[in-house]
């Protein structure tokens, strides 16, 4: 492996690394609260990393203006397109989660999930 | 252009508005609607399925008349057709066989919600089954997992919010995984169509660049999906999940929710990037060893349980095994097996979990292993069903599990790395599946003596007084026989819808 291919790539590293971040935070936090910062630090590494391959150095964002219709003045914009839509998921997957940490908090009083597993265990439910 | 042609996009527009229509209905309409949509969408899906089969190929159906490389795609082969009728089947029968329980256990307020649900997780199974857009088809994973955190916890239990908790956390490092390796193929191929992706992934293959790259996304997609449907070692939300859920829920979550996203990998295998590549990779070696890790080790969980739902629940994850196991042999024909074992596992499990509910009825609502005893007699449909289920999860000849095993010995020896291996687990499998399920079974069919029956206010569960879960049942128990009598003309349809595949 080329070191200097990996400097010059140096965003996708970065966007890669982030992605580990947030992974093990989802994976291995026990508070559920760090959970869900561990999985919106993982959704935006990829909306980082898709920026980074739409994104064409000296182009604009594609918007026509001053009327100029050359496909050579602006970025790819399908890239863009997919971050949209992916902020729009993780927007509702997060809010889904905080919905059911507040329920559990409620019941529970803790925002520990092995404990709430304990809790769950004496109730003997 | 025919006008059947537009079924698969109106069923699947048709669910999707189903869900926020239920939700300004009462329960008992909500339920009506639910139904009718259901029964709707199968209909139009084997009308589909018998122009397809008239035809003899596939067709494109472009959204919104933009052409391939621009446009979204709907994809319609025969396998697709078939399994869009199979899920709608299966989806009615477990919705009319949970009617009692869902209104027992539901708050009257909330009884609606659950259909939006229902309408939500059959328009996204639908939208994976058909579409040819693979970030369409992450969008639709997403819903599914949502509507299927919905089902869970619609029980409003301390037990069903864990679970939906740990459910959401498992699916959604998987769906990152799924997502990250579908950039890494964008990146790669530029583009998000099926079709063009592998048209893209056989140059790469040829010259030989970017080998790397494109293994790792491969590895991810399967990962992801893997986590998402419960490959062994990530099983550890579905006990909880598909135990502590209400009976509907139970029984669509382990036989359709899992099974869309594994048909999906089928597709990405086949359609994405080109089932030759994925031999060459060797990703399957991998899943062949998980799968037959969990074949086994889901079996010495269930045997360890006496919570009956609870042990269904580990079962799955021995069946979900065999499914990877398929996958990992590498030839079409344990692909073939491995489909017809999802069509096979979603007929019997949730059987098994309609049956089961019914023999806890009879056991005063306990789950608990040693009051079963004798419920067998008390209720004896569910108990016929119960045997039923069991018989062909251990592979009796006659029901579909033994044609499914069949088909896994029979492609295993196309393999002559795995043929050893895979025969021993399967025989291993199969022992420990016959140790669980005829030990309840023999264990439901032991009379009780009265004194006790009195004793515990155990009651006798007649039939005719639960009209739609004994027709559940019922249909169940005809599926099952069908799958196992009469299996080669489906076999014969997943053959075709293969080949179309490609």
């Amino acid at each position: 492996m080329d070191f200097a291919n990996f400097l010059c790539n140096y965003e996708e590293a970065v966007s890669m690394i982030l992605f580990g971040i947030g992974f093990c935070n989802l994976l291995m936090q026990k508070n559920l609260i760090k959970k869900i910062v561990g999985m919106n630090i993982m959704d935006t590494s990829v909306y980082l990393f898709l920026a980074l391959k739409g994104y064409i150095a000296g182009r604009r964002a594609p918007i026509v203006t001053d009327g100029i219709q050359s496909v050579e003045a602006y970025i790819n914009p399908i890239p863009s397109g997919l971050v949209l839509t992916g902020i729009v998921v993780s927007v509702s997957v997060t809010a889904l989660m905080l919905a059911l940490t507040i329920r559990l908090y409620n019941r529970y009083h803790t925002l520990d999930l092995d404990e709430i597993s304990t809790l769950l265990k004496k109730e003997g439910l | 252009m025919a006008f059947v042609q537009n079924f698969p996009f109106i069923s699947i527009l048709l669910s999707l508005f189903a869900g926020p229509i239920s939700s300004v209905l009462d329960g008992k309409w909500a339920k009506r609607l639910n139904l009718f949509v259901i029964t709707v969408i199968g209909a139009m899906s084997a009308a589909v399925l018998a122009f397809v089969i008239g035809t003899g190929q596939e067709y494109i159906f472009t959204m919104g008349h933009f052409p391939a490389p621009w446009g979204n795609e709907i994809r319609v082969g025969i396998l697709e057709a078939a399994m869009a009728v199979f899920f709608c089947v299966i989806m009615f029968l477990c919705v009319i066989g949970g009617v009692l329980e869902r209104e027992a256990e539901i708050e009257e307020t909330k009884q609606n919600l659950y259909y939006i649900m229902v309408n939500l997780l059959l328009c996204s199974l639908l939208a994976l089954i058909y579409t040819n857009d693979l970030f369409t088809a992450y969008v639709f994973v997403e819903i599914n997992t949502i509507s299927a955190c919905g089902l869970i916890m619609i029980r409003q239990t301390g037990r069903t919010f864990e679970a939906a908790t740990r459910y959401m956390i498992m699916s959604l490092l998987g769906s990152g995984l799924l997502l990250l390796g579908i950039c890494f193929l964008y990146s790669l191929t530029g583009h998000l169509l099926m079709s063009n992706i592998k048209e893209q992934a056989a140059v790469l293959q040829a010259s030989g660049q970017y080998h790397i790259p494109l293994l790792v996304a491969i590895c991810l997609m399967s990962v992801g999906i893997a986590i998402k449907s419960a490959l062994y070692p990530f099983h550890t939300w579905l006990p909880d999940a598909y135990g502590y859920s209400t009976l509907s829920s139970a029984a669509i979550l382990s036989s359709l929710v899992s099974k869309g996203y594994i048909f999906l990998l089928v597709k990405i295998f086949y359609r994405v990037i080109g089932f030759d590549i994925i031999r060459e990779s060797k990703v399957i070696n991998i899943l062949f060893v998980f799968g037959v890790a969990g074949m086994i080790m889901g079996s010495v969980n269930a045997i360890r349980e006496n919570d009956i739902n609870r042990m269904i629940a580990y079962s799955s994850v021995a069946q979900i095994g065999y499914i990877y196991m398929g996958f990992g042999l590498g030839t079409t024909a344990g692909m073939i097996a491995s489909i017809y074992h999802i069509v096979s596992h979603a007929a019997t499990k949730s059987l098994l979990f309609v049956a089961a509910s019914g023999i806890t009825d009879a056991s005063g609502k306990s789950r608990d292993f040693f009051d079963l005893t004798g419920a067998g007699y008390r209720n004896k449909l569910a108990g016929a069903a119960f045997t039923v289920g069991s018989l062909s999860m251990v592979g009796f000849p006659m029901f579909s599990g033994f044609i499914s095993k069949l088909l896994f010995a029979q492609a295993a020896m196309g393999n002559k790395h795995k043929v050893m291996i895979t025969m021993i687990a399967l025989a291993i499998s199969v022992i420990l599946n016959a140790v669980y399920f005829m030990k309840t079974v023999i264990r439901i069919y032991t009379p009780e003596k009265r004194e006790v029956i009195m004793d515990k206010g155990f009651e006798e569960i007649n039939a005719w007084e639960q009209p739609a879960k004994s027709t559940a049942l019922i249909c169940f128990i005809a599926l099952n026989l069908f799958l196992g009598l009469l299996s080669e003309p489906v076999i014969g349809l997943i053959q075709h819808g293969l080949e179309m595949f490609d």
